[in-house]
């Protein structure tokens, strides 16, 4: 039952609504950035531009692609901004969305470190910093309304459903037209899957997005982790027997006396 | 390092300079927040504080839980004389990693919020738990060194107290507490390699394997006596009290068969991962991997060795230092040199960052340096209840 966002890049035309929509929704200020010779604008999603647009030029199958893909947090199906944070500060919820909580978060930036997808990102420039995401715009869809970005949408680019519902479509879109399309939809294997998914007609790491295994990134972490309890036992029983052991040993020569020789500093 | 008694002054002088240097600084962080006193960037989250005051610090001071276990679990009487030394100096490393984190973290006036959000599954969580504990446990350790200076003391009301109770109850349960000390030290010292564990996309594949929980402990346990060697001979040449050759010989020795491990566990690991090749061909990060290897296991457990290293004081002080600062060498590899930053960013720490890390360091030399003025610290203590109770 979780939702999810197919976004078909195919379709997009790069006129950003989405990504005022995003400001407006979350009331976020606007940046001063400096021109860099392109439509792409912010540069870089922060801690105020939860979304935007990246524009990609790339030469494929011996056509000139000028591609637009809209970049946010991708809501993993096991987010490792969640498993990492230490006072779980950021959970996984049914229905599709990472949300993130003021209230619990101390500021330790693991979050930013694990995620694969270089998505949290950080108010620098405040002296009480809290960091910030995308949130799938969760407080709409409970009111039974559509992500903002969604809504803006004019031509097509962002469809929000059902991710089961979405992946079957993403694979008949491109069984329709396989020459528009790379056989690859983004996000349904990565990482063990994201809640969103990406349509391309040029492989996806030209576009610039991480090329990721098909393993959930937790996964070492949780095996680690569920050696603790046999470690803490293992460790504990093991120094206590060496213990009884040496001491037993020693002891039938009597009490131990400490070679004074090797105990009594020498001077310079 | 040509320091003797005479230098002291101007010694302690620098350090209280970089300490007030260190202090400012942080008042700065304090007010005007991470980002104007750091580099710090959405795309380099961690920096220098992580690398060098978690990392590098939690594992320097392994010395703690190593020798206490050499002295009061194995019950080799001959390392007496450092465990005093290395427990206080765990001490402080632990107090530094903790001030550490409260001028890395955000938020840090929430650090208490860990205490009532608990989310178990976190490595990061364990880590935090295990060194608050572990420093109260250090503390306790310490403890009975401090009863000893005060039930001497000449002050009138620190006089009166029988300072015999605490110190009887510490040496009581001791063994207990060693114990607590090495496990609480294996849990967390291999989580910090578990915490890079959540990152397989990011870290290198010359550092990151399903093991690295298991080579972060086995290289703590190798610097722990390194660390040893490396700050007991520095602290001797100033305060005057030298330790018998034999003692440093014999810890030299065991960092050897330790490290055996080590560079065998690495080897083994790239192999069975198909991996191997890499150190040739990664390049640049195989010279990463190289330098960390060379300097920190390699010519470390060729020189130790080596009976004649052994046999001397300043090749062995030498050898030590190669451990530590390889030690150091891979923990900034895998937290900072070999972790991918997000495109389009770059990182080299503020000078403010050096500043803090620096004023840290220099706050636990002035402490050492302190008690081993006030408090019984040399070897050859036969009222110390930490050198004594392990013997009956
Ligand atoms: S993309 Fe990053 S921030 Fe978003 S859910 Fe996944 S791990 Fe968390
Ligand atoms: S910065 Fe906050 S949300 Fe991120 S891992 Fe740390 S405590 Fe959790």
């Amino acid at each position: 039952m979780s939702k999810a966002v197919l976004c078909d890049a195919n379709k997009c035309i790069g006129c950003r609504a989405c990504q005022v929509a995003c400001k407006q929704w979350n009331e976020m200020p606007g940046e001063t950035t400096t021109n860099t010779g392109s439509y792409e604008n912010p540069p870089k999603t922060t801690a105020y531009t939860l979304t935007k647009v990246h524009f990609s030029e790339a030469d494929y199958d011996g056509k000139f692609h000028w591609v637009f893909t809209k970049i946010q947090c991708m809501h993993c199906e096991h987010p490792a901004c969640a498993a990492a944070c230490l006072v779980g500060a950021f959970q996984k919820t049914e229905e599709g969305p990472v949300l993130y909580d003021d209230h619990k978060c101390i500021g330790c930036r693991y979050c930013m470190v694990a995620c694969p997808f270089g998505i949290p990102a950080y108010q620098w420039d405040d002296p009480t910093p809290w960091v910030r995401k995308c949130t799938f715009c969760a407080d709409r869809q409970t009111g039974g309304l559509k992500p903002a970005c969604v809504t803006a949408c004019p031509s097509g680019a962002l469809k929000f459903s059902e991710r089961d519902a979405l992946i079957a479509e993403a694979h008949q879109r491109i069984a329709a037209e396989p020459s528009k399309y790379v056989n690859h939809v983004y996000g349904e294997e990565e990482v063990g899957g994201t809640s969103w998914l990406y349509l391309s007609p040029v492989p996806f790491d030209m576009l610039g997005m991480p090329v990721v295994g098909s393993e959930a990134v937790t996964v070492n972490v949780e095996r680690a982790m569920g050696a603790v309890p046999p470690v803490l036992v293992g460790v504990a029983a093991l120094m206590s027997g060496i213990y009884w052991l040496v001491k037993r040993r020693q002891g039938s020569g009597g009490a131990v006396t400490p070679d004074d020789k090797e105990r009594v500093g020498v001077p310079k | 390092m040509k320091i003797n008694k005479r230098s002291i002054p101007v010694g302690t002088l620098i350090l209280t300079t970089v300490v007030l240097i260190g202090l400012i600084t942080m008042i700065l962080r304090y007010i005007n927040g991470l980002g104007a006193t750091t580099n710090l960037s959405d795309g380099r989250a961690w920096g220098l504080w992580i690398s060098f005051d978690l990392y590098c610090g939690v594992a320097l001071a392994a010395g703690g839980f190593t020798l206490a276990g050499i002295v009061y679990i194995f019950r080799r009487e001959k390392y007496h004389a450092v465990a005093r030394p290395a427990i206080l100096t765990a001490f402080l490393g632990y107090t530094l990693v903790i001030l550490a984190l409260l001028v890395d973290l955000g938020q840090p006036w929430y650090i208490w919020r860990f205490l009532f959000n608990w989310n178990i599954h976190s490595p990061m969580f364990e880590v935090s738990l295990c060194v608050m504990t572990y420093t109260i446990v250090l503390a306790l350790e310490f403890s009975p060194v401090v009863f000893e200076a005060l039930s001497k003391s000449d002050l009138p009301i620190i006089k009166r107290f029988k300072w015999q109770i605490p110190m009887r109850i510490i040496r009581a349960i001791q063994i207990p507490l060693v114990i607590a000390g090495i496990v609480l030290s294996t849990l967390h010292q291999s989580s910090l390699g578990s915490m890079l564990l959540m990152m397989p996309e990011t870290l290198h594949t010359l550092w990151y394997t399903p093991i690295l929980p298991i080579l972060f402990l086995n290289s703590a346990i190798a610097v722990g006596p390194a660390m040893v060697m490396f700050e007991s001979t520095l602290s001797s040449r100033v305060f005057g009290h030298r330790l018998s050759l034999d003692i440093f010989s014999g810890l030299g020795k065991m960092t050897a068969y330790i490290l055996s491990v080590y560079l065998l566990l690495k080897i083994v690991d790239l192999l069975a991962r198909g991996d191997l090749t890499l150190i040739f061909t990664a390049y640049p990060e195989n010279l990463l991997w190289w330098g960390e290897m060379v300097i920190g296991a390699i010519l470390p457990i060729v020189l130790f060795s080596m009976p004649s290293v052994r046999q001397s004081r300043t090749w062995l002080f030498w050898t030590a230092t190669l451990v530590v600062v390889g030690l150091i060498f891979n923990r900034f590899n895998v937290s900072m040199l070999a972790l991918g930053i997000r495109p389009d960013f770059t990182y080299f720490p503020y000078w403010m960052e050096f500043a803090v890390s620096a004023g840290l360091v220099a706050d636990a030399m002035l402490v050492i340096w302190l008690a081993n003025r006030l408090l019984p610290m040399g070897p050859g203590n036969k009222e110390g209840a930490i050198t004594e109770a392990g013997s009956n």
